[in-house]
């Protein structure tokens, strides 16, 4: 479980993050959504300390993040994963030695351990013939899905992705979503997404933060998001006709 | 302002670089690959330029010959000590900063926009140790190597050059480079290229590993290493001369 009291953040004096509170469930697929610039990728990023806070309090199991030296949050950042937004793959590195990385740097298994470990991660986002092949050579969707096998690798108690469906079709999405979401349920890890994709959010939306300019404007989980009265959500979800026509086909039954 | 902000970013970057790797083991691996990169691949690079610039330097010299008193011998010995001296040295050490230094600051730089240092960070690998110290490591002992060969290269290009348009014999030219021979200026020079090397690859990861936006910003980012790093070697090269000689 990770939990966030009352987070700031500005750059600059322009405040992007404003007094944000909540908290990810562990085992479920946690979703901050909103539009893009309303301080979602900072507010992920604040969380996983690539931004440093103004104000608040990270909690990982009760272990207060914002409070650690560094030596204490390199140890906590390894029980961490996470996917960005373009995958983040090394690209001097083949797939297997980008999903080995981690493994190699922080591990004690054997060399053949390893291996076990890399192709079952591997197998798990269903890559399989893309071993020897570096990033630059496969689709954008397999470098999220060997992005996703990087990230669980060392068998993480939280995992990140920030715009994990971004620049991909509607079926990839689709394929990325229901796996970070049986991974999630599987490893029974705490799993926080970053998203405005809105079929995302329908799909696999246990637990959702909606922010608006930086403020936390409403909470809830897939089910409710369709009949809030939030104006500002509203706005958000019925962007799409497709979403106002499911609520009122549903309040017509 | 900005140049005590970045100097203090530098030694910042710097303090992070030398703390105790993670895995030894990855750093050396690492360490070889950059010397395969940074050193190796830029031997040929370095015998070309060299090969010329011993050739035009032979012909400088001797052209600027005009007192028929002055050995012929003096074409080679000039052309071996500025080589040693100062050619090999300090103007390979700026032309490996356009090439090596431009290469460690646009691929660092690339990582950087492309969010691959942070997924470093995120691991909770020390990305400016991972990715620099191993290149430091590499330029700095590479550098020297890369002198010797040059300075190898360059008497080979005078002595192709110089005897092939008739400005020195063979023999006069040998005998100007077994002359007068003084080996405190290799060892003078060794101690530049230690400092060049450094100078090189630290001030272009510095550049690619702060290095904000996209690719324009990188390609901005690599000039700005280039440019930076020709100034300190120059100034450091007039440092050390006046410390050393």
């Amino acid at each position: 479980m990770i939990e966030i009291k009352n987070i700031y953040k500005s750059f600059e004096n322009k405040d992007v993050l404003k007094n944000i509170s909540k908290v990810f469930n562990q085992g479920e697929t946690n979703l901050i959504i909103g539009r893009s610039g309303s301080g979602k990728t900072v507010l992920l990023k604040s969380i996983v300390g690539l931004h440093e806070i103004d104000k608040g309090q990270i909690l990982y199991d009760n272990r207060d993040f914002t409070s650690m030296g560094q030596k204490l949050r390199k140890q906590l950042r390894q029980e961490m994963g996470m996917v960005f937004q373009g995958g983040a793959l090394f690209d001097s590195l083949t797939v297997e030695e980008n999903v080995r990385f981690p493994l190699d740097m922080f591990s004690e298994l054997t060399s053949l351990e390893k291996q076990k470990q890399v192709d079952f991660c591997l197998d798990r986002v269903n890559i399989t013939d893309a071993n020897k092949l570096y990033p630059s050579e496969i689709s954008g969707g397999m470098q999220k899905r060997v992005a996703i096998a990087r990230s669980i690798v060392l068998n993480p108690k939280y995992l990140f992705c920030d715009e994990p469906n971004s620049g991909l079709d509607p079926e990839t999405s689709m394929v990325i979503d229901e796996l970070i979401h049986s991974i999630t349920v599987d490893l029974q890890i705490t799993t926080i997404i970053n998203t405005h994709d809105m079929n995302s959010v329908m799909e696999i939306g246990d637990n959702i933060l909606f922010i608006s300019d930086g403020e936390m404007c409403w909470e809830g989980n897939r089910k409710e998001i369709l009949y809030s009265e939030n104006q500002k959500l509203q706005e958000f979800v019925f962007a799409n006709k497709q979403y106002q026509r499911i609520r009122d086909d549903k309040i017509n039954r | 302002m900005n140049i005590f902000n970045q100097t203090g970013q530098y030694f910042a970057l710097l303090l992070k670089v030398f703390s105790k790797p993670e895995r030894h083991s990855l750093y050396i691996r690492q360490t070889f690959n950059e010397i395969e990169n940074l050193g190796i691949k830029s031997v040929g690079i370095v015998a070309v330029i060299s090969i010329f610039m011993g050739g035009i330097m032979t012909l400088q010299v001797a052209y600027n010959m005009v007192n028929p008193l002055l050995p012929r011998t003096i074409i080679g010995l000039g052309n071996r000590d500025s080589l040693i001296l100062e050619f090999s040295s300090t103007i390979m050490g700026l032309i490996m900063a356009g090439k090596i230094g431009s290469n460690i600051t646009s691929e660092i730089g690339s990582m950087k926009v492309t969010e691959q240092i942070d997924s470093l960070e995120i691991m909770g690998v020390n990305s400016a140790s991972y990715l620099i110290l191993p290149k430091i490591i590499a330029v700095v002992l590479m550098f020297p190597l890369l002198y010797i060969l040059s300075v190898f290269f360059g008497i080979i290009g005078g002595l192709i050059v110089g005897p092939a348009v008739g400005a020195v014999t063979i023999t006069d030219y040998i005998n100007g480079i077994q002359s007068s021979f003084n080996p405190y200026y290799v060892t003078f020079s060794l101690m530049k290229c230690l400092v060049f090397g450094f100078l090189i690859s630290s001030i272009s990861a510095f550049f690619g590993y702060t290095v904000e936006g996209g690719a324009f910003d990188v390609g901005t980012a690599s000039t700005r290493a280039v440019v930076n790093t020709n100034i300190q070697i120059l100034v450091w090269d007039l440092i050390l001369t006046q410390l050393l000689l």
